[in-house]
């Protein structure tokens, strides 16, 4: 379960030159690559086919292993298969086929993004982008938790299940009160960390501003490469339909 | 439920992007995140918090079991300006590290569930949280946060034109009632774990003041209210509407179903209407984070 | 004694919230490049005692650290002064990547970020682990965390080391290591610990804890057979 959580925090640590490239060129290009997808009306087969191509030629450059990347971005199937077997039924296929693709390709792209770039560098680029630094912050401690609390809860739950939660005999009441005890002390625990982490800052000096870094400045092949994902993507996206 | 990319129309991701982009400054002045960061650490361990909580199964219903969604217990515990913060990071993370909804769509993901879904969570307990129906004002909390979330997500989706049958939609509001109570009463179970482990966690339900409570209350039961009252007669009903209202003319390309759109898109035209109005669309978003932005900082160093 | 003490605490007495009364009247000095060990039972109090070195819990009675009494105005100068080392690596490492962790401390002594992260990547080189500067605290092992958690806390250059529990999850050759690196640390330092050979290897002296009290003072291998603290 936690490997879910972490395969793509893998991923991000690679060093492919893909994974090198500067994080705000990757995130323009990648909001660029996301506006042409979603003005796309109605959905024609080149187009998304190009655009599958470009991720597969990020994809080839970042080294990720293409059956995991694949299987990874078809989480959103089941949401989409929903609506397009809906659709479908009704009759209207050419907009049940659009939407799966429209969703899984954009999917991809993000996919792409994150599995390429650690989280740090996702942080400073958002903060380039004028994202809110309080939000970022939350999002900054937030993910640098998340592991280990969802570590903590993998562990107390096989605690739980080796002490016979899962019996049937128990009555539902019983098994609802125990998740429930489980969850509080889970909070519990979250809780101290937060007041462990606030007593580290303030020993640290912190007095009310949490200092960050900055960027590193993008270097002219970083530049390159966003220069050719936009133009490559609009150029898909323009192509034909001028 | 989370919206992935690929689904709503341009004015509508656009729109919700404006409505969450300012609401979420708006809760971030509120949390004194902005002037007082030590809160900070505490807001993002419980964003963790919430994501390891769902590896907890609740046996809600026969045979299937459940996990909690959070917001009406962060709301709860955390406070509803804080929590709307943490489920603003919550979606992001989810978002771009776990492809659970999209990242054009985050604005109306943040939009159903960290403010709506919130708000409306810590509503029924604000009012009530005090009293003898104390029990029942959370449990209502749970399922105001998930119902009136799925349900402004679906009225989203019919705006933007995904063709879902009248029936379709009817069902799918019984689920979210249904996912709803399941919410309210793992909410119950754990606030009462919470509350037995150390009552300072969880609020007291006094706190806010009176004008809050008044704007809250208003919001929610209307948010409620446009969701279930747009998603029932639809899809055909929104078309009239749109007609009767004289918008028809301009805001076709928004409302007609996806098919009539094929020929329409091949007049080069309206497809550079479409996408101009995409682009400014983003471009006002852009604009109003920046504004609001700049005007809570200032206000901030006022203070 | 004609050198005056890092840190002189008189009297301190501290009670948590829910009434637990964890100090009794502590009294305690540290003279300038000593190392002492804090020994006690779990929960008499050692922890409690050196939270009050920085002002993060504020009790009764007085302590002074390098001649300035611990309140509330002097808190800034005091924290910088006082460099303390928790046992939880976690909770100690909470900034994106090793270098950020590190630079934290300069910063918020005001440090302009080249001058920041030039202290940091000093402090990561002093002990060892320069290399680690753009990993994430997440990725690292028991021993590397320790290690970058007192990088932090060298960035700002204390006058003063507290350490709590440090070698809880370290190895022993991660063990050995961290004895080496503060044997060559010129601050002087507390340190808070049950694991004996790693208080004999590096403190002279012992202070024993009971209760919230301190009830013996003096050099580590007598304190350790008074109290067979051995196992
Ligand atoms: N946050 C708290 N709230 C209430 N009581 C506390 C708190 N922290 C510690 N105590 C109590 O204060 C007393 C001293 O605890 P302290 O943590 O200082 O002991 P310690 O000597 O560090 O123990 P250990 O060797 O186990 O780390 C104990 O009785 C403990 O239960
Ligand atoms: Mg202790």
């Amino acid at each position: 379960m936690s490997l879910k959580y972490a395969v793509i925090d893998r991923w991000s640590q690679g060093q492919s030159v893909f994974h090198r490239l500067d994080a705000r060129m990757k995130m323009t290009a990648l909001l660029v690559y996301l506006l042409s997808i979603a003005t796309l009306k109605p959905v024609r087969a080149p187009e998304m086919i190009a655009f599958g191509v470009l991720i597969l030629i990020g994809m080839t450059l970042s080294a990720l292993p293409i059956g995991g990347f694949l299987l990874r971005g078809a989480v959103v199937l089941p949401f989409t298969g929903t609506f397009a077997a809906i659709s479908a039924f009704g009759g209207q296929t050419d907009f049940a086929v659009g939407l799966v693709a429209k969703s899984y390709l954009s999917a991809l792209g993000v996919l792409l993004l994150a599995a390429t770039t650690p989280m740090p560098a996702l942080l400073h680029a958002a903060q380039w982008l004028k994202v809110p630094r309080v939000l970022l912050l939350v999002i900054q401690f937030l993910y640098r938790y998340l592991f280990i609390l969802v570590e903590q809860a993998g562990r107390m739950r096989q605690a739980a299940l080796c002490r016979g939660s899962a019996l049937s005999k128990r009555s539902r009441g019983e098994r609802m009160s125990s998740a429930a005890g489980m969850l509080s002390v889970l909070f519990a625990r979250s809780y101290e960390r937060a007041e462990g982490i606030q007593r580290a800052m303030l020993s640290r000096g912190f007095h009310g501003q949490i200092p960050l870094l900055t960027n590193p400045a993008a270097r002219l092949k970083d530049w390159a490469f966003a220069l050719c994902a936009v133009a490559a993507t609009l150029a898909i996206r323009l192509g034909g339909r001028l | 439920m989370h919206i992935p990319d690929g689904f709503l129309a341009t004015p509508v991701w656009a729109a919700a992007g404006a409505v969450s982009v300012p609401g979420v400054a708006y809760c971030a002045r509120r949390a004194h995140a902005v002037l007082e960061e030590g809160r900070i650490p505490l807001m993002g361990v419980m964003g963790a918090f919430v994501f390891a909580a769902q590896m907890i199964n609740f046996p809600v219903g026969v045979g299937t079991s459940g996990h909690l969604v959070g917001g009406a217990l962060l709301a709860m515990t955390l406070g509803p300006a804080s929590a709307c913060l943490v489920m603003t990071a919550i979606l992001t993370v989810q978002a771009l590290l776990f492809q659970d909804g999209g990242v054009l769509a985050l604005g109306a993901n943040v939009l159903n569930m960290a403010l709506a879904g919130v708000f409306a969570g810590y509503l029924p307990f604000q009012l009530w949280g005090g009293g003898s129906r104390r029990k029942l004002a959370i449990w209502l909390g749970g399922f105001f946060s998930v119902f009136v979330s799925a349900s402004l997500a679906m009225t989203e989706l019919l705006l933007s034109g995904i063709p879902i049958p009248t029936g379709v939609a009817l069902l799918s509001l019984v689920l979210f009632a249904i996912s709803g109570a399941m919410e309210g009463a793992i909410t119950v179970a754990a606030l009462d774990a919470l509350g037995r482990l150390n009552p300072s966690w969880v609020r007291t339900s006094q706190t806010a003041g009176k004008g809050g409570y008044g704007a809250l209350w208003v919001g929610a039961v209307l948010l409620a209210c446009v969701g279930i009252l747009i998603a029932s007669p639809l899809p055909d009903g929104l078309e009239k509407l749109a007609e009767s209202l004289g918008i028809a003319g301009r805001a076709s390309n928004l409302f007609k179903s996806p098919l009539s759109d094929y020929e329409a898109s091949f007049v080069s035209a309206a497809w550079l209407r479409k996408a101009l109005a995409g682009l400014a669309g983003l471009l006002a978003t852009y604009l109003v984070c920046l504004a609001a932005g700049r005007m809570i900082a200032k206000r901030g160093s006022k203070a | 004694m004609n050198i005056l003490p890092v840190i002189d605490a008189q009297q301190v007495r501290y009670s948590y919230s829910d009434g637990t009364s964890a100090l009794n009247g502590i009294d305690f000095h540290l003279y300038p490049g000593e190392t002492v060990a804090l020994l006690g039972r779990n929960g008499s109090g050692k922890t409690t005692f050196v939270l009050h070195l920085n002002g993060l819990l504020q009790g009764e009675g007085t302590i002074q650290v390098c001649g300035m009494a611990v309140c509330r105005q002097n808190l800034a100068a005091i924290r910088a002064k006082v460099g303390m080392v928790f046992q939880d690596s976690d909770e100690q490492l909470f900034m994106p990547t090793v270098l950020e962790d590190v630079a934290f401390g300069p910063r918020n002594l005001g440090l302009g970020v080249d001058h920041a992260v030039q202290r940091a990547r000093e402090a990561l080189s002093q002990t060892g682990v320069a290399d680690l500067a753009g990993r994430a605290p997440y990725h690292l092992s028991a021993g590397e965390k320790r290690r970058v958690a007192l990088a932090g806390v060298l960035a700002m250059s204390p006058e003063v080391l507290v350490l709590d529990e440090p070698t809880t999850f370290l190895d022993p050759p991660a063990e050995r290591e961290l004895i080496r690196l503060l044997k060559s640390l010129p601050q002087a330092k507390i340190v808070v610990t049950h694991d004996m050979p790693f208080a004999r290897a590096l403190a002279t002296r012992a202070v024993f804890f009971e209760k919230g009290r301190v009830v013996a003072n003096g050099p580590i291998e007598e304190i350790a057979s008074r109290f067979h603290w051995e196992i």
